[in-house]
């Protein structure tokens, strides 16, 4: 049976920060192309800095914040009351507060005297750009902003008919969970240390949570005890690969190149895990057909 | 009480392991870490009595009674999170609610209730005249900020006479980190030399200046990459940011991360090198 991983979608998460997520999601789409690689990491976004994508457009991501008629506020409160994430404050006249705004539109609808309405704040922007083969999505959070979550939502609408890959932000917590919510398979970057080991615990209840097949890559090995790959043993998790430290790549990488397009060797070696991957990818999606 | 918060605005630059040598340093009577989406402080601190662990509540979760519920779809239309879906009944996915409460306020039946939610666990360490407070955000919850700001609370409450509190932040720019810059007396950044190390200590910087922070800049695994370093030298010299110092790639720190210690329990380069980042630090935060 001829299967196609053709618009699948495969998020790369880590729990712990700085463990490869960006290392191996640009490697990926660079040998998976054509490819789509989006940088769902909306508060430090990398993955551009590697494919310095040509002919980047921009658009503007915007949230619905309210915004008061003094002349019609009688200061009654009601929003302030009703706003559970205190975006609202009444001291002489009603304040708000962008940042915390959640722009669930509830002051709107409690305000009896519709002194209330809706604007745009632009709070980051969608960059799109090509390099090779490779459809380069970049989302970038305004600094002093507190959430890039409408930001995910929509680097993540998009009907590309190519493979996605989907750099994560690091964590677990909601940009992380937005960026998976809709991917096909997890791909797990972990760390051979005791940080790594305790966040790769994070990531692994959080996929189960999610209920997403997922597999892992243990990133910068060293020719030393590996407490990543024992927690991978006791939950029978499937690892893919064992990337052992290597200068030159570090090297490289730290240069903000991409490793696969430089080096053969790193090539054939995503080349072989994209494959793995795939298999996987494709013996889920037979399953649940 | 003085407080000294570490970010690095890009994630594994070695937050963690400057913090912990820190408190070593200091003999810090009061410490925390912020990072509740993944906390690792605790697997370096030597604490052997167990904490007081406290639920935390985030925000409410809308929950749906369908033996109320009347089917006219307004909580669907209003919520702006797309957390409630029909199918045979009307459901809330808990993930996606925000406890913002606008489908409890436009429900006509009086079907929807707002329920408290446990969203993670607080950890306070006690002994004598030290505090130790953290954290772990519930899989599947937001609001990151209130925990972070009730970590820091619960550290102020338990240390109040510690003249030092070490804070380990949390990697990012957004929620967290802003909750956990507020009040603090210095943030010391930890970057990296590499083109992503450079561009996420840019927008760090960035964020920590639009929240009024005062700033310093040290770089972990300087000789990696030595250019790289030097440009970082260069920015903070431009940018008027105090730099206080370079350490450099040191093994000896994976190996004492593993067995538990702090780096500076064990002689070698990357010990000397956070000793000498901590004594350029230190006159910042008290200045």
């Amino acid at each position: 049976m001829v299967t196609e991983t053709g618009n699948k979608r495969i998020a790369v998460l880590s729990g712990k920060g700085g463990t490869g997520k960006t290392f191996l999601t640009v490697n990926l789409a660079a040998v998976a192309g054509p490819s789509v690689y989006i940088d769902c990491d909306v508060e430090e976004p990398n993955g551009h800095l590697f494919f310095r994508p040509d002919a980047v457009t921009d658009e503007a991501v915007t949230v619905r914040i309210p915004q008061v008629d003094p002349a019609l506020c009688t200061g009654c409160r009601k929003c302030v009351d009703f706003c559970r994430f205190h975006a609202l404050a009444f001291t002489k006249q009603l304040k708000i507060f962008d940042e915390v705004c959640h722009a669930c539109g509830g002051c709107l609808l409690v305000c009896p005297q519709q002194a209330l309405t809706e604007t745009d704040k632009t709070i980051g922007v969608i960059q799109s750009g090509r390099t090779q083969n490779v459809s380069v999505r970049t989302g970038v959070l305004q600094t002093g902003e507190a959430s890039g979550i409408p930001i995910i939502q929509k680097l993540l609408q998009n009907t590309d008919p190519h493979p996605q890959f989907i750099d994560c932000p690091p964590g677990s917590a909601c940009g992380v969970m937005e960026s998976i919510k809709d991917a096909d398979y997890c791909l797990i970057v972990a760390e051979p240390t005791a940080f790594g080991v305790h966040n790769l615990q994070m990531v692994y209840e959080l996929v189960r949570l999610f209920e997403k097949p997922f597999g892992v890559v243990i990133n910068k090995v060293l020719d030393e005890d590996n407490p990543a790959e024992r927690f991978c043993q006791k939950h029978r998790i499937p690892v893919f690969d064992r990337i052992p430290l290597d200068t030159k790549i570090g090297k490289l990488h730290s240069d903000g190149r991409i490793a696969a397009y430089v080096s053969d060797a790193v090539r054939a070696r995503f080349a072989t895990l994209w494959e793995k991957i795939q298999k996987e990818v494709q013996s889920e999606a037979t399953a649940h057909s | 009480m003085k407080q000294l918060l570490i970010l690095s605005g890009k994630g594994g630059t070695g937050k963690t392991t400057v913090a912990g040598a820190f408190i070593q340093l200091a003999d810090a009577k009061a410490y925390a870490d912020c990072d509740v989406d993944a906390p690792n402080l605790h697997l370096v601190s030597d604490w052997t009595e167990a904490p007081t662990r406290s639920d935390y509540y985030g925000l409410p979760v809308a929950q749906i009674d369908n033996e109320r519920c009347i089917g006219c779809d307004l909580c669907r239309t209003h919520c702006r999170f797309a957390a409630i879906t029909v199918q045979e009944a009307y459901t809330v996915h808990p993930f996606a609610c925000e406890g913002c409460g606008v489908c409890s306020y436009v429900c006509p039946a009086a079907a929807i209730r707002m329920e408290p939610a446990v969203a993670g666990e607080h950890k306070l360490y006690a002994a004598e005249n030290t505090v130790f407070s953290t954290a772990q955000l519930k899989m599947g919850s937001g609001n990151s900020g209130k925990l972070v700001t009730e970590v820091k609370k619960q550290m102020r409450q338990h240390a109040q006479t510690a003249d030092l509190a070490i804070i380990d932040g949390s990697p990012g720019i957004g929620c967290p980190v802003i909750a956990s810059v507020s009040g603090v007396d210095l943030v010391l950044i930890v970057a990296e030399p590499s083109v992503s190390g450079i561009s996420d200590m840019e927008r760090i910087v960035q964020t920590a200046r639009k929240l009024g922070a005062k700033i310093a800049v040290c770089i972990n695994k300087y000789d990696i990459h030595p250019d790289y370093s030097e440009q970082i030298a260069r920015y903070c010299e431009k940018a008027q940011l105090p730099f206080t110092g370079r350490i450099p790639f040191d093994p000896a720190v994976v190996r004492a991360v593993n067995a538990g210690r702090s780096v500076v329990d064990i002689d070698c380069p990357a010990a000397e090198a956070i000793r000498q980042v901590f004594e350029n630090t230190l006159p910042y935060v008290f200045a």
